[in-house]
């Protein structure tokens, strides 16, 4: 009925934005396309670097998925306190730094970890980290409370009808898991598979810090390594085209497949469960419960205990780094949301528009890296733009995520505000001065501190430019790592993890107060 | 005067056919069932949903193809009309200026209008911090201030208790008897029009009729009235 509301001009910001987007995208791309022709056939490293990628991501995904079943399970059909505080860490990972996690997982299962000494004390064998299990048990870090969020929506997506109906009918566990969560599972499952084994396709901070080496080499790295150490511009174009066949294919698959998004809120009906009310059931959920924290928290509190002492003595250039990274975080978040309003905006018209900033996803940021490195070489030293293209890229791969938490909302106000607007006859603009913006302002906050949170935790595109003079935080901390000064890394990670966190929770809040109901 | 010439609504398997005149300050009333095409013929006539064929006219202008800003109507829907956001002075002021840029003249206009509907000195409240009642007197002062020739509510009292709306249709009655403007109502309940409306236009079957006496219409109502209102 409201078939005139928002009136949207062709060829308004909108497309504009949208073109931009398509061409900071496609225009890399084409580059690389255009350089690989030089490039010849990819050799055998490339060939087991694609073995690689692919064999971790499975891994990582099949695992993520296995242990998120019974975890998402126990929360499902619980009740306890600091429930919902653990479903909101359950999504924590999402804006957690990837260099922090890898520095958390370090001083649990690294060489000098927790772990290990207590093998070490117990006169047991110690663990290695490095190489394959140790990509594989970072993905699962982070995709396990992915997962779980996924699943345990589906969970809460069964009425509880027809749990009281199971419960009426005297059903027990094994009973109500076949005819009411077993066919659940088969229809979120598939979803969860795909996202999370397209995520894993594109990992290169992890594969940079706990892989390396012929035998575990992610297509992601091999780019990077072609560029940076060897400088072989045509074989990095090679594998960039790899790497986007292969993100491509997996994003269309997970797209089809994937129903629900991992971070919505859902319902929080309470239910009670009675055929899980047995000791041994209860047993199990708590048992499952206390190892998934203790996993997901164990690499935190670790990371503070050890960065705690090293956080007032840091060096001079990790201050600096720090600063480096605001500003870039700053920068990129502004242009996420210039970017993100119009094309929200434009998108109630043309859902297709949405569909440009999926692009962002399934090429890579360093294939994007590679191709605007292409593209601006000719004309002047890239390393002099690392960190406006850092800015840039970081803002694209925002983008997909500020337009899903945009577009709801938007279409709320159109359904509940379109008609009144008309009837009162304001311009577009004072539609957006007065309705859209002031009734946006809890998405625009929350896009704003996922934007920000994800660029000052970044750590690629900025590899690949950056020369030794210039550093974002997550780079200095690599830096660190590389010199083996764990001490000094970890007060780093640190102060990253505290940037971000209070990045997010600053433009989330902003957003939040003085809203109206 | 407001004139529908053989105007054709479709939607779907929807379908509903008007042909009639409302004469300058008349108060009508349409009353059907449910489904039967009240609301939607409203809206065609406010401009937010266009007819397959005919014409809307007013004062013998053709404004069919007008946006519905530029209509002479005000109108109040079921609900939302107003800007939560925005304090009860904000959301009057709107209709005199859509951009909000008012002067001192216009704030005076806002606030007279605020005591005619009985809400003196709460100007600055949100809709939030008002009663259901009250929200409602801010729209119609709204609707106060944009002087409209044309009024259209589109069962914006549906909310409230029976005592409250009875108070809401008196409000409008006097209102109207004011401001000189034309009244028309959709209603699901026959006091509403025996209250204020001495003219009743009948939806149903896919037919609005021209409009009839109220007290002869509910006093021998045809067999689709008949069966509406159970009677």
């Amino acid at each position: 009925m409201a078939a005139r509301a928002f009136a949207i001009r062709r060829g308004g910001p909108g497309f504009v934005a949208a073109a931009l987007v398509a061409a900071v995208i496609l225009g890399p791309v084409a580059a690389v396309l255009w350089r690989a022709g030089g490039g010849g056939w990819p050799g055998p490293a490339d060939w087991a670097a694609l073995r690689f990628t692919l064999t971790q991501a499975t891994l990582s995904t099949l695992i993520s998925v296995a242990l998120a079943v019974p975890a998402a399970r126990a929360l499902a059909r619980r009740r306890f306190v600091g429930r919902r505080l653990l479903i909101t860490a359950l999504g924590a990972p999402f804006i957690l730094p990837v260099i922090v996690a890898v520095l958390g997982l370090l001083a649990v299962f690294g060489r000098a970890g927790t772990l290990n000494a207590a093998l070490d004390a117990a006169g047991l064998p110690t663990v290695q980290i490095y190489g394959l299990h140790g990509v594989v048990l970072a993905h699962v870090f982070f995709n396990l409370p992915l997962a779980t969020r996924i699943i345990l929506q589906g969970w809460q997506s069964i009425p509880a009808e027809r749990f009281r109906l199971a419960a009426s009918l005297g059903m027990n566990a094994g009973q109500v898991m076949r005819h009411l969560e077993w066919p659940m599972l088969r229809a979120v499952v598939p979803g969860a598979l795909m996202v999370i084994f397209a995520i894993c396709l594109s990992s290169f901070a992890v594969a940079l810090t706990l892989g390396g080496g012929p035998r575990a080499t992610t297509v992601e790295l091999a780019i990077y390594q072609a560029f940076r150490f060897d400088f072989d511009l045509g074989r990095a174009a090679v594998l960039a085209c790899i790497q986007l066949a292969l993100v491509t294919m997996a994003a269309i698959v997970a797209l089809r497949v994937a129903q629900t998004g991992g971070f919505g809120a859902g319902l929080d009906r309470s239910l009670r469960r009675f055929d899980a009310e047995t000791p041994a059931l209860r047993l199990l959920d708590g048992t499952v419960l206390l190892l998934v924290a203790l996993f997901l928290l164990t690499p935190m509190v670790a990371i503070v205990l050890r960065g705690g002492g090293a956080v007032l003595d840091l060096p001079g250039s990790v201050w600096r780094a720090a600063a480096v990274s605001l500003a870039v975080a700053a920068a990129s978040t502004a242009l996420a949301l210039a970017l993100a309003l119009p094309m929200a905006l434009a998108a109630l018209r043309r859902p297709m528009i949405e569909a440009v900033a999926l692009l962002g996803i399934a090429a890579s940021p360093l294939v994007i890296g590679v191709g605007l490195f292409v593209l601006i070489n000719p004309w002047t030293d890239p390393t002099r733009l690392a960190l406006a293209v850092t800015a840039l890229v970081n803002a694209v791969m925002a983008l997909p995520f500020a337009l899903r938490v945009m577009t709801p909302q938007l279409i709320d106000i159109r359904c509940d505000f379109g008609r009144l607007c008309d009837s009162l006859g304001m311009s577009p603009r004072d539609q957006l001065r007065l309705v859209i913006l002031p009734r946006l302002r809890r998405q625009i906050g929350f896009a704003a501190g996922l934007a920000a949170a994800l660029s000052i935790g970044d750590l690629g595109v900025i590899a690949l430019f950056a020369d030794p003079e210039i550093a974002t935080l997550p780079l200095q901390i690599l830096r660190l790592m590389g010199a083996y000064r764990m001490t000094d890394a970890a007060g780093a990670g640190l102060l990253l993890l505290v940037l971000s966190l209070t990045v997010f929770w600053l433009l989330d809040q902003g957003g939040r107060a003085d809203a109206d109901a | 005067m407001l004139t529908l010439d053989a105007i054709e609504i479709r939607q779907d398997e929807f379908h509903l056919s008007a042909d009639f005149t409302v004469e300058t300050g008349a108060r009508v009333a349409l009353i059907g069932p449910s489904g039967a095409g009240k609301s939607t013929l409203l809206n065609v006539i406010a401009g937010f949903f266009p007819p397959v064929s005919g014409r809307v006219l007013w004062d013998g202008q053709d404004i069919t193809a007008l946006p519905p800003a530029q209509r002479k109507c005000g109108i109040l829907f079921q609900d939302n009309n107003l800007l939560p956001h925005f304090t009860a002075k904000r959301n009057v002021g709107l209709g005199i200026r859509p951009d909000l840029r008012l002067s001192a003249d216009d704030h005076r206009t806002v606030a007279r209008a605020l005591d005619r509907v009985g809400l003196s000195g709460l100007g600055d409240r949100k809709p939030a911090q008002l009663s259901g009642g009250q929200q409602v007197r801010v729209a119609l002062a709204r609707v106060l201030v944009q002087r409209k020739p044309l009024v259209l509510l589109d069962e914006p009292f549906a909310a409230l208790g029976p005592a409250l709306k009875a108070e809401m249709l008196d409000l409008v009655h006097d209102l109207m008897d004011e401001t000189g403007a034309t009244l028309l109502m959709v209603s699901h309940d026959p006091t509403d029009a025996r209250r204020i409306a001495p003219q009743t236009i009948l939806v149903a079957e896919g037919r609005a009729t021209r409009p009839q006496n109220t007290e002869t219409l509910l006093a021998t109502p045809p067999e689709a009235l008949r069966l509406y209102l159970g009677t």
